[in-house]
């Protein structure tokens, strides 16, 4: 089956199994690979990626039901949330092993651009399906609380 | 043996960045192991400085090589902050590539072979990586002299610049070729603390750039090599389960398949990419063979484990006369604990990419034990020890998953690697994945154990006697170390963190009894120390309400001969106001623990919900883990050891029914989120003594500090984990 889609702004068409997840297809069909494999799911939140805009496990989604769908991954994701989130994971050196923190910035960066100044319940309820089993939540929670600072000033 | 359905020839793909790029190292962190020969290193080119632990190019690049795997803990940084501080290079400047596998020029000095693990990187490669960078710097500083004809000692370096009063300066990169020439110094002078610019201060981690991005070929789940293969494997559902027979007739028409094989370890599903493979495992139809199986439940096995806690079995450790002192006791204090087994989850599972030719092989994956991986590839294969290759890249996390003794990731890749031979196969590069059942289901668990514990107390409440029985299947009794670390028929990892306490009981005596079971068990981030600081903690709390005693100042009592311990359980009270009344609806809890080397003490703070559940709000810890060398990562580490541990005594456990295990993602496996998450705030004592470990040592006290937080609030002593059986979460 063919599905014709938007990656990162780029049209592509997925030949692929209509019954096969899209996080497959992102990294072993087209070789993007900062999508992470993480429990294949939706418990883990590693494989993060969003579709028009709202954060999606791309483990559960499924090739067949994206035509016409706009997806954009780590690779691509960009705008003011996206640079302020990347720049505040850097700095406060929020990574230890790295392995989620495509899913972690992913669902920051969608719930930047929904609500620019997040309680800690906002970020609780947002990020609670992202799991780091290093446990840089306290990190995380800094980092997005600066990435707000940074899209005020 | 099945045979070949598809040729390689086939799966070419020509959206993939080349096998060959990939393993020249330009994508960052991949090197050649064979451009990396002791021989290399006899001298450098005419314009670059290559020196078994760094080198410096002229474009200016110092690049360390990490002898340590880094799989989330710092390692890598940690190293290249002790040689660009001896060094005087700038951070900008600095690069960290992983070291291939090589013992005699990598070895963990600790170990005597090249591996991760123990919480040793920094302890062991203190002076080994200054000494590199020192001699690096007297090289670069002795070519400066020669060419600007000026004394040595006249020459200043400085954030990667040296220089002199007469206005000569060079970068490193204009001097790497002529430094190379230089002898290297025998001795090279190494700086005092206080000359240090990075350690002890700050130097950002090197890594957080790229894995903020999704950058590729970080991780080697991301490593796709021009044609590569992916198999899955079907393992047993029961542990000591074999292959009775299978019907790969659906598997092979997965769309994808392209073989399949009867591997020692199961099945294995091999397929153009992940999914196909996770398919057509799905479409295999196994008959298991359990006759020589575990089929118990984990319930029948906690059972057994409690009833050896009251046999003898093998005596660890003994002062004073610790029978006589319990008959004498005017009063004894019971506690019986159990503890679940535990996987680790590391969030990247389990994978690793081999090219075999028949002849020689190269790997590539997040190798945490290369010495020990090494051999057991070359025996597996039936090739020379140099006939194998080892690029190890950055692990997404491992907490001691990824270098089990028995090498079984490794060996069973091998097997893959040989049956696609034995098909008929040309070579081509394949990685075995776990999935995330493999890994929760998969066995290598924190061993599951029982501890009686009994304490005698004299009229005044004094302690008298302290006696402590463990149980459990040990992880090093008949493992590749066992010869090594038992020559007594002790296990010091099973125990540690009791026997070797610096609390001064006037008789003690510690055994252990070892539970025989065809579970594979492993150490899980602080080994013994998961189950032994737990124990002791709660049952010093314990002590401290029988007594009437406040629990810091019982401890303090209780601490001989070992300040160090004592000051950081201080340190740790006096910042989280222990003195200090909480409001309403708050209970505190402590505990304080030493592990590989390095004092933890933690105070947490939760509340009670109206359900009876808890909420852990805060935990003020306090650290001793001599030089500091990269504060920020310490502090790092102690956050992330404090989830690792706190996620697990609340919520996790591995159970098994008639032998399978039934929680098998992390649905059922449940990880700490970020709404557990408490606030952390850590405190690191300033020390002048030699580093150790911090990987580990923030995760023993948190399990024992919640716990006695717990007994604070409720009157209950939370004995049995995880919590949750308690209605606590």
């Amino acid at each position: 089956m063919s599905v014709s889609l938007t990656i990162n702004g780029n049209p592509r068409t997925l030949e692929a199994d209509p019954e096969s997840p899209l996080l497959w297809a992102l990294r072993d069909e087209l070789g993007m690979t900062g999508t992470k494999f993480g429990c294949g799911i939706a418990a883990c939140g590693a494989c993060t990626v969003h579709w028009d805009g709202v954060p999606i496990r791309s483990c559960q989604t499924m090739v067949g039901d994206l035509e016409g769908a706009e997806i954009t991954t780590i690779e691509g994701v960009g705008g003011r949330a996206a640079e302020a989130v990347k720049a505040a994971w850097t700095s406060l050196e929020v990574p230890q092993c790295g392995y989620c923190q495509s899913g972690q910035i992913m669902s920051a960066v969608a719930l930047l651009s929904e609500t620019p100044r997040p309680t800690d319940g906002d970020i609780d309820a947002a990020m609670d399906g992202n799991v780091c089993r290093c446990a840089t939540y306290v990190r995380i929670r800094k980092a997005i609380h600066t990435a707000a600072d940074m899209l005020e000033g | 043996m099945q045979t070949l359905s598809r040729i390689p020839g086939e799966l070419t793909r020509p959206d993939r960045r080349t096998f060959l790029k990939l393993s020249a190292g330009a994508a960052g962190g991949l090197l050649l192991a064979t451009r990396l020969t002791s021989a290399a290193y006899a001298q450098g080119t005419e314009t670059e400085f290559e020196q078994p632990f760094l080198h410096i190019r002229p474009d200016n690049s110092v690049t360390i090589l990490s002898k340590h795997l880094d799989k989330g803990q710092g390692t890598a940084t940690g190293l290249t902050t002790l040689i660009a501080d001896e060094l005087d290079a700038a951070h900008d400047q600095m690069r960290v590539e992983f070291a291939p596998s090589n013992p005699d020029l990598y070895k963990n000095l600790i170990y005597g072979i090249q591996g991760t693990g123990g919480s040793s990187a920094m302890a062991n490669s203190f002076l080994q990586y200054r000494q590199a960078g020192a001699a690096a710097k007297a090289m670069l500083v002795a070519a400066a002299a020669r060419q600007w004809d000026v004394p040595a000692s006249e020459i200043a370096v400085s954030q990667g610049v040296v220089s002199h009063a007469s206005g000569h300066t060079a970068r490193f990169g204009e001097l790497a070729g002529l430094a190379a020439q230089e002898d290297v110094p025998a001795e090279p002078v190494l700086k005092t603390p206080e000359q240090w610019v990075y350690i002890g201060k700050a130097f950002p981690r090197l890594d957080v750039a790229n894995k903020s991005s999704g950058s590729p070929d970080t991780f080697t789940m991301d490593f796709q090599p021009e044609g590569l293969l992916v198999a899955v494997v079907a393992r047993p559902p029961r542990f000591g389960g074999k292959v009775a027979s299978f019907d790969a007739t659906a598997a092979r028409n997965v769309p994808g398949v392209v073989d399949v094989f009867q591997i020692p370890s199961g099945v294995a599903v091999l397929a153009r990419s992940t999914w196909p493979a996770i398919k057509g495992r799905e479409a295999l139809v196994v008959e298991w063979d359990d006759s020589a199986a575990e089929v118990r439940s984990s319930d029948a096995m906690i059972a057994e484990l409690r009833d050896m806690t009251a046999e003898p079995g093998v005596m660890v450790h003994e002062v004073g006369d610790t029978g006589a002192a319990m008959e004498q006791a005017e009063k004894v204090v019971e506690l019986d604990f159990d503890f679940p087994f535990l996987a680790h989850g590391p969030m990247e599972p389990l994978d690793i990419v081999l090219l075999f030719d028949g002849e020689t092989a190269e790997f590539w994956y997040g190798c945490q034990s290369q010495t020990g991986d090494h051999a057991g590839a070359a025996e597996s294969l039936g090739i020379g020890f140099d006939k194998v290759s080892i690029n190890t890249i950055w692990a997404g996390g491992s907490f001691g998953r990824r270098s089990p003794p028995d090498r079984h990731p490794v060996i069973e890749i091998c097997e893959v690697a040989k049956a696609m031979l034995t098909a008929g196969m040309a070579p081509v590069p394949v990685k075995v994945v776990w999935t995330r059942e493999d890994d929760i289901t998969g066995g290598y668990y924190r061993p599951m154990s029982a501890h009686k514990v009994r304490v005698g107390l004299d009229g005044e409440g004094s302690v008298t006697a302290f006696k402590y029985a463990i149980a459990a299947k040990s992880i090093i009794k008949g493992s590749a170390y066992e010869a090594v670390m038992m020559p007594n028929g002790v296990d010091p990892s099973m125990t540690e963190g009791a026997h070797d306490t610096s609390y001064a009981f006037p008789a003690m005596r510690v055994n252990q009894a070892f539970q025989e079971t065809q579970v594979p068990v492993l150490w899980w981030r602080s080994v013994g120390h998961t189950h032994t600081a737990y124990v002791m903690e709660v049952t010093m709390d314990r002590i401290a309400l029988e007594t009437g005693k406040d629990p810091v100042a019982f401890r303090l009592e209780m601490i001989k001969d070992d300040p160090r311990k004592a000051n950081v359980l201080r340190l740790a009270a006096e910042k989280a106001g222990w003195d200090t009344p909480l409001p309403e609806g708050r209970y505190r809890g402590v505990a304080v623990h030493k592990s590989f080397g390095s004092y933890v003490a933690e105070v947490a703070e939760i509340s009670l919900r109206d359900d009876g559940t808890i909420k852990v709000e805060k935990v003020t810890a306090a650290v001793d883990c001599g030089v500091p060398i990269n504060p920020d990562n310490i502090v790092a580490q102690v956050e992330g050891g404090i989830g690792y541990g706190l996620g697990a005594i609340l919520r996790n456990q591995v159970t098994l029914a008639e032998g399978v295990v039934e929680e098998t993602n992390f649905d059922t496996y449940e990880p700490l989120r970020i709404s557990d998450m408490p606030e952390i705030e850590v405190h690191i004592v300033p020390s002048n003594e030699a580093p150790t470990g911090m990987g580990e040592p923030g995760t023993p006290p948190i399990g024992p500090a919640i716990a006695n937080a717990v007994a604070a609030a409720t009157g209950k002593w939370i004995t049995s984990l995880p919590m949750a059986k308690a209605g606590l979460v």
